[in-house]
């Protein structure tokens, strides 16, 4: 057994598997040097107990799995609701392209990957699975028509990205104390604005209305741009315009007062607190499988 | 950076540390050169230092010892993405409609309140002001500007993604996340606007370090950002303590 030609496979298929077991090369070679001194029969568990460590599967902070399992919530009821719309025997709408049906599956497949990403990184202590038929995206009547009717479809979806984009924000704070956590939960955050940024064009190209890509004020000047006040939590408090104490609205180089606010507004997504998260959420769960 | 510039340290650098040392006293340190196109340096600081020393030649040194280094290095990214989409707001690519005129017209507003606020919230511990060198982009052509905005955005995504695990303070790391979620919807915007679909094309995303089977999106570390940004900055920038 050559451990070092072990870590060489693995770093094949994790080219971090060197930062996972630790963040300097060079206590590799301390534990290398270790390895010369002990016995073979010793190896596997020494090797078992560095693995440990480096996926962290055993050894998470609570609190850092308390994100990973909310955030694992939110995924599952993002790829429920994306697979539904590909597969679902009650889907009456039609894709009006073929480029937004494929859009819609390589939406559905990233959370998919992130469904799979927080069960692997959570192992035990990964929350139960939420099935589809724990779940309710017609919101109890609010969205009837959400497998019918195309538009709704993606108003509901904006609704999901942008509020999933929230979410994670909202947690990146509490996970400083796990950077490996952290660096991909960012990545995740990106890619559901990326999607969140999609279905918004895709919202304009399918209709009259124009949605920019990126978190805007309503026509009225209201925070929630959706064009849909039945999820005007998930715009709650977009509309702000002060970061750290700078007036964003006086320094955009915007022509006028009116651009300049819309400006401050969309140049930073604001992060939406766990609690409203989760209301927003059990909107979409049926009762007994709501989050708390 | 790519790291061609394991060169050994040569003379003129030595001159330079000495002149160093007697203006902040003992401290030794390596300077990788030979980021020459670029004029990048990083610089392996061996000693713990003072804010408010000299830069080393004329440019700009970007200290990843605490998190003001970090917030310069998205101030200096931002001061590039802004740059270019003033001149793009400017002129655009007559081909360019006039939705996608309005679009490039709010990202040049957005990038520059982002430099701007990188500014006022850094106050005296800000970096300079950048020389881009924006030569090698046809502003008249759409494919040129288009193709530049995209490597512009996923960069910076890949950059704040890549620098969040270092910054300490929770507030500074929200900031940093306000941030990097609008420029992914640039990003996607732009990508769109290339290739209908193209997204959140993780693949074409890893070589700046995004994992499609993951749904992870792109992360990089400062070196290898800054690699790929300093073709188009002129100031010289040192980064130390990474």
């Amino acid at each position: 057994m050559n451990i070092v030609n072990i870590l060489e496979e693995i770093e094949k298929v994790d080219g971090e598997i060197y930062e996972r077991l630790n963040p300097r090369r060079a206590a590799m070679k301390s534990f290398f040097n270790i390895g010369k001194k002990i016995s073979l029969a010793a190896m596997p568990l020494a090797l078992g107990s560095m693995f440990q460590k480096a996926y962290g599967q055993t050894t998470l902070p609570t609190a850092v799995v308390d994100v990973l399992n909310f955030a694992l919530s939110l995924e599952y009821l993002e790829y429920h609701f994306y697979n539904h719309a590909l597969l679902g025997t009650d889907v009456t709408f039609t894709y009006p392209t073929a480029a937004a049906k494929t859009a819609i599956t390589t939406i559905r497949d990233h959370e998919k990957a992130h469904v799979d990403l927080l069960v692997g990184a959570l192992g035990s202590s990964a929350r139960a699975p939420i099935a589809y038929a724990d779940t309710d995206f017609r919101a109890g009547g609010t969205f009837a028509t959400v497998y019918t009717d195309y538009n709704t479809f993606l108003a509901v979806a904006q609704g999901f990205e942008d509020t999933g984009v929230r979410a994670y924000k909202g947690q990146a704070g509490n996970l400083l104390v796990s950077p490996g956590v952290l660096q991909t939960a960012l990545q995740i955050h990106s890619v559901e604005a990326r999607h969140a940024s999609h279905i918004r064009q895709m919202r304009t190209a399918a209709g009259s209305t124009v949605y920019k890509p990126w978190v805007s004020l309503g026509a009225s000047g209201q925070a929630n741009d959706s064009g849909v006040p039945q999820v005007d939590a998930v715009y709650a408090g977009e509309d702000l315009t002060v970061q750290a104490n700078v007036n964003i609205a006086n320094i955009t180089g915007a022509p006028n007062a009116t651009a300049a606010k819309l400006a401050a507004v969309e140049s930073f997504d604001e992060p939406l607190d766990k609690a409203s998260v989760i209301t927003i959420a059990n909107l979409f769960l049926q009762p007994g499988k709501k989050l708390s | 950076m790519t790291m061609k510039n394991n060169e050994p340290i040569r003379k003129s650098e030595l001159q330079e540390e000495s002149l160093f040392e007697k203006a902040v006293g003992r401290r030794s340190f390596l300077q990788y050169a030979g980021a020459s196109a670029a004029g990048i340096a990083l610089v392996a600081a061996g000693c713990k230092k003072d804010r408010g020393y000299p830069d080393m030649n004329t440019g700009v040194t970007l200290d990843f010892k605490d998190d003001f280094g970090v917030l310069n290095y998205a101030y200096a990214l931002e001061q590039l993405e802004a740059a270019f989409y003033v001149k793009v707001a400017s002129a655009p690519p007559a081909s360019f409609t006039a939705a996608q005129k309005a679009y490039f017209q709010d990202i040049q507003f957005h990038e520059i309140a982002h430099r701007e606020f990188f500014k006022a919230a850094l106050g005296t511990a800000a970096i300079g002001s950048l020389e881009v060198n924006f030569d090698s982009i046809d502003f008249t052509s759409a494919s040129s500007v288009l193709g530049t905005a995209m490597a512009f955005e996923d960069l910076g995504v890949s950059a704040y993604n890549g620098a969040g695990p270092r910054i300490k303070s929770a507030t500074y790391l929200l900031l940093a996340g306000k941030i990097v979620s609008v420029e992914a919807r640039h990003a996607a915007y732009v990508r769109d606007l290339i290739s209908n679909g193209s997204f959140a094309d993780l693949n074409s995303l890893a070589p700046l370090g995004a994992n499609n089977a993951g749904g992870l999106d792109a992360a990089l570390t400062p070196d290898k950002v800054l690699a790929t940004a300093g073709k188009y900055i002129k100031t010289k920038i040192n980064v130390i303590n990474l």
